[in-house]
């Protein structure tokens, strides 16, 4: 459902179906892992089956011998990483980690570590050969949790890593904490000692996966000219191509990479694991490589999301929120760079609040090296701060949305950083919440309850570069560069029909490869119908003012007399009125000047930020400590939903990640940091059978920085869930759970006080 | 590894193959006779992305061995409805939305079709828990599950 019934749109806010759908549900669309090139061979790699450990030797040669294969890579084969930080479009990035990530030079970091690579004839063969790799380890202790790995004493990971403070200093002695930062305003302490309640808890989290459901792959060609391309599912072909040209050291140019359909990636399809090890194999055997992950492969050797602790103190007075002191300890995996400063960034966004002091620790573990899922850091901070207001509501006996509504932030509200801003949707949120025919239906039986949370993601702009080609029957190609993870091919061509004026159906989107589009960013930061869409904007006025001119020229006239408008050029004069229309105009490309070519290309500023606020009710069996959703409402501020549809399914879908993190999903480790369930059967995201539906409600406050008011819709939804459930489950038990998953064992124990 | 000769019918066509016998029918879909519509998500049966029919009946090829369908008869996705004339479930789920990136689709068009052809008319609790062995991480269900009922209401009543 939507709150606005009135639309000046045309083609934004109607359904129509994708243009990518007919090829996905006769399964004709190639996916990363349906490729086939003629001389094909396949790879396969050797990881380590020790969390820490340093490689003392590496003896291929027996490898080298078995039927089928065609070559064997270590990371000796990779030329010397440069042991610099540099920009390649996922943040900055060191190079040598980036590196050692893909195939570990001296020390393996994490289970599952790749540490050399096959390719055979047959993926069974590649598989056999690997075997017969002899690897000599030096196994050392490793240390997988958060504030383990933060006690003086704990093993380190790297002996040349020392703590970064914002001011670039850096400690004395080296230490997992990689980083340390901190947002701070006016006077916590007073704030708290004239509170009249305060919650002090602390929540952790643990380390979870994205789960989309495609595993990685690359394949790869090694060209006889040098050149290198590569097919692969990525958000990003972009970053792709930028880090495998510094990690093979290879010239960008000469590296096209060419974006398969993807089959989920929700942050984890950004980074390259296989990319340069297929280009290599390409390079060594003669022949096109193509890789692929397993599954066991993408839980332990991919990047999920951060385990995560967080003290937290919060206080308020007259029912307002005064003080906050928040300490966020983030897993970054086996190398620095967890979502901790995005989760300190984000916590109190919802909210103004006057007094804070925000400390954030970036911590190297024993782990896979986390890499962004979906609102990256922001889950784990709401889980603490919402689940802490719903507390205080009740202490103060406040309904826990009106103190939300009470402490919103709105336009002119300072994020923690000292960003002002723009207008912002929290509090229309709130209010739709409570007006709600779910808020507003009792909830009743036993072992039931009911509970709220808002959440809030920052959005992001960067760039953006398309191409929009009139055909002469009046149909338009649009080439663009952000893989299609969702239906943006929908939600472009949609913009660029608006635009100019023209039905859905004449614009036929393609997403093309990196040697044919102008540089784009990632499918990430809920970008793509935002940024992208303003390039498709760009470049829709771009054909306007070619077709005004066009038809100006043939009236004789100047460009600026005439206007366009619906899919038409229009001279008016007093005594006259002509019309060309667009497909006439295209039907004579040739003889007005040659073919018309809209382009658009920018850096988007502007993202508006996302918000939301969930309602859950819950049953909870106290026997089995199983919990039921029995409801769920999600309701967002999507700014202005292009295609509804797929509005809704990226909040339904965020949601039910939200759902599975909550009661779920973990990544289980014994004491040697072995994941113990690194199948779909053991870690256990959710079925059909687990969730109702999920009613989405969309809440419209145009963002003003974009020309038809979108804003990003896809991360914010992972938000609030945690909290919500979490408040809900408090509800029905009177217990607070502060740890999660809030699984069946978690619930039982904790219930009947047996952990 | 020796190679067998597998006679089977795969989509209505007579299919001649050789496999291994440690390939499973996934691989042979895949790899040997070029039908990538099946997808693979786990290979140990537990996502569903390569469900496919087996003499009518929904398994995942990824669990089952190329030389098991000697004698088969196997439907999978690109064996359901074409381009000119989708069946019911695929129009449904295009006008639904019932897919995001649509690598678990085929998989769930399948099973759908097994359930809707022993029962044309199942109700919401059926379709969750017929398609709890397909697992899809970015509708939620909620847009799949709406798909398949609304391609139940056209489906003829069962003969």
């Amino acid at each position: 459902m939507t709150t606005t019934e009135r639309s000046p749109y045309k083609v934004i806010g109607t359904r129509p179906i994708r243009p990518d759908g007919v090829e996905k549900v006769t399964g004709k669309a190639q996916y990363g892992a349906d490729v086939r090139l003629p001389g094909m061979i396949h790879g396969r790699l050797l990881r380590s089956p020790h969390a820490h450990a340093y490689i003392r030797r590496i003896d291929t040669s027996a490898a080298e011998k078995m039927p089928g294969v065609l070559a064997v890579l270590t990371h000796h084969d990779f030329p010397a990483a440069r042991d610099e930080m540099q920009e390649l479009g996922e943040g900055a990035v060191n190079l040598k980690e980036l590196s050692d990530n893909i195939l570990a030079s001296d020390k393996v970091l994490y289970r599952g570590h790749a540490v050399a690579a096959v390719a055979a004839l047959s993926p069974h063969q590649a598989e056999e050969a690997l075997k017969k790799i002899v690897v000599e380890y030096e196994v050392l202790p490793p240390v997988l949790d958060v504030m383990d790995a933060m006690r003086p004493d704990a093993p380190l990971l790297s002996e040349t890593r020392f703590t970064r403070e914002m001011t670039g200093q850096k400690s004395e002695k080296p230490s997992n904490i990689a980083s340390h930062l901190q947002f701070k305003s006016g006077d916590v302490e007073a704030a708290f000692a004239e509170a009249d309640a305060i919650v002090e808890r602390d929540y952790t989290t643990k380390m979870v996966h994205q789960g989309y459901i495609e595993p990685h792959n690359a394949t790869a060609s090694w060209n006889a000219d040098g050149t290198i391309t590569i097919w692969t599912s990525t958000q990003g072909p972009f970053v792709v191509r930028a880090q495998v040209a510094e990690v093979l050291r290879h010239p960008i140019s000469t590296i096209r990479v060419i974006p398969m359909e993807i089959g989920g990636g929700f942050g984890g399809k950004i980074p390259i694991y296989l990319d340069p090890v297929a280009a290599l194999l390409s390079k060594k055997s003669g022949r096109p490589v193509k890789v692929l992950m397993s599954r066991t492969d993408v839980f332990e050797a991919s990047g999920p999301t951060s385990g995560t602790h967080i003290a937290l103190k919060v206080g308020v007075k007259d029912g307002v929120i005064t003080a906050v002191k928040a300490d966020l300890a983030y897993e970054a995996g086996a190398y620095a760079g967890s979502p901790v400063g995005a989760g300190a960034l984000m916590m109190l966004s919802p909210y103004n609040i006057e007094n804070f002091q925000i400390d954030g620790y970036d911590v190297v573990v024993n782990k896979p090296k986390t890499s962004a899922y979906r609102a990256p850091g922001a889950p784990a901070a709401a889980f603490a701060i919402e689940s802490a207001l719903d507390e205080l509501a009740h202490k103060i006996g406040a309904d826990p949305l009106e103190l939300r509504k009470k402490n919103t932030a709105r336009e002119g509200t300072r994020r923690v950083d000292g960003t002002a801003f723009p207008r912002i949707g929290h509090e229309e949120c709130v209010d739709a919440a409570l007006n709600s025919a779910h808020y507003r239906s009792p909830i009743e039986g036993p072992n039931r309850g009911r509970g709220v949370a808002s959440g809030y993601w920052i959005n992001a702009g960067m760039q953006s570069s398309v191409v929009a080609a009139v055909n002469t029957d009046g149909t338009v190609n649009l080439i663009e560069g952000s893989t299609d993870i969702g239906g943006t091919r929908a939600s472009l061509a949609m913009q660029l029909a608006e635009t100019l004026g023209l039905p859905f159906d004449v614009i036929r989107p393609t997403v093309a490869d990196t040697d044919s589009v102008g540089y784009n960013d990632v499918t990430g930061g809920s970008r793509t119908t935002f940024a992208s869409g303003m390039a498709v904007h760009e470049a829709g006025l771009d054909i306007q003012r070619q077709m005004r001119e066009r038809a100006a020229k043939g009236w004789g006239v100047a460009a600026d007399a005439v206007s366009y408008a619906d899919g038409r050029v229009t001279l008016k004069t007093d005594s006259e009125t002509k019309e060309l229309s667009f497909a006439e105009i295209a039907k004579k490309a040739a003889s007005t000047g040659g073919p018309i070519v809209g382009r658009g290309s920018l850096t988007a500023r502007g993202a508006g930020a996302a918000y939301a606020t969930h309602i859950v009710d819950v049953e909870v069996d106290p026997d089995t400590g199983k919990v039921t959703i029995l409801r769920y409402t999600a309701v967002q501020d999507v700014g202005t939903a292009i295609h509804p549809s797929y509005v809704e399914g990226q909040i339904q879908g965020g949601v039910v990640q939200g759902i599975g993190w909550a009661l779920n999903e973990e990544y289980y480790y014994d004491d040697d940091g072995r994941m113990a369930n690194s199948s779909y059967l053991d870690y256990r995201m959710p079925t059909a059978l687990d969730v109702p539906m999920i009613d989405a409600v969309l809440v419209e406050v145009p963002n003003p920085g974009h020309p038809y008011g979108v804003r990003g819709v896809g991360e914010v939804p992972i938000v609030p869930p945690l909290a919500a459930i979490a408040n809900a489950i408090a509800d029905a038990t009177g217990h607070r759970f502060t740890s999660l998953p809030m699984s069946p064992r978690r619930v039982v124990e904790e219930l009947h006080g047996l952990s | 590894m020796a190679r067998t000769q597998v006679q089977s019918r795969i989509n209505g066509v007579d299919t001649d193959f050789l496999c291994e016998p440690r390939q499973s029918v996934l691989e042979v879909l895949r790899d040997e006779l070029g039908l990538t519509g099946s997808k693979e998500g786990c290979n140990n049966g537990n996502c569903g992305a390569c469900s496919v029919l087996l003499n009518g009946r929904v398994v995942n090829s990824c669990c089952v061995l190329g030389v098991e369908l000697e004698g088969a008869e196997l439907t999978t996705i690109e064996g359901i409805g074409n381009p000119d004339k989708l069946h019911p479930l695929q129009q449904a789920f295009l006008e639904e939305a019932a897919l995001q990136c649509g690598i678990c689709t085929p998989g769930f068009i399948v099973s759908a079709k097994a359930l809707l052809d022993a029962e044309p008319h199942p109700d919401e609790h059926r379709v969750r828990f017929w398609l709890a062995g397909n697992l899809c991480r970015c509708t939620g269900y909620d847009k799949i599950v709406r798909a398949v009922l609304k391609a139940a209401d056209q489906m003829p009543e069962k003969v």
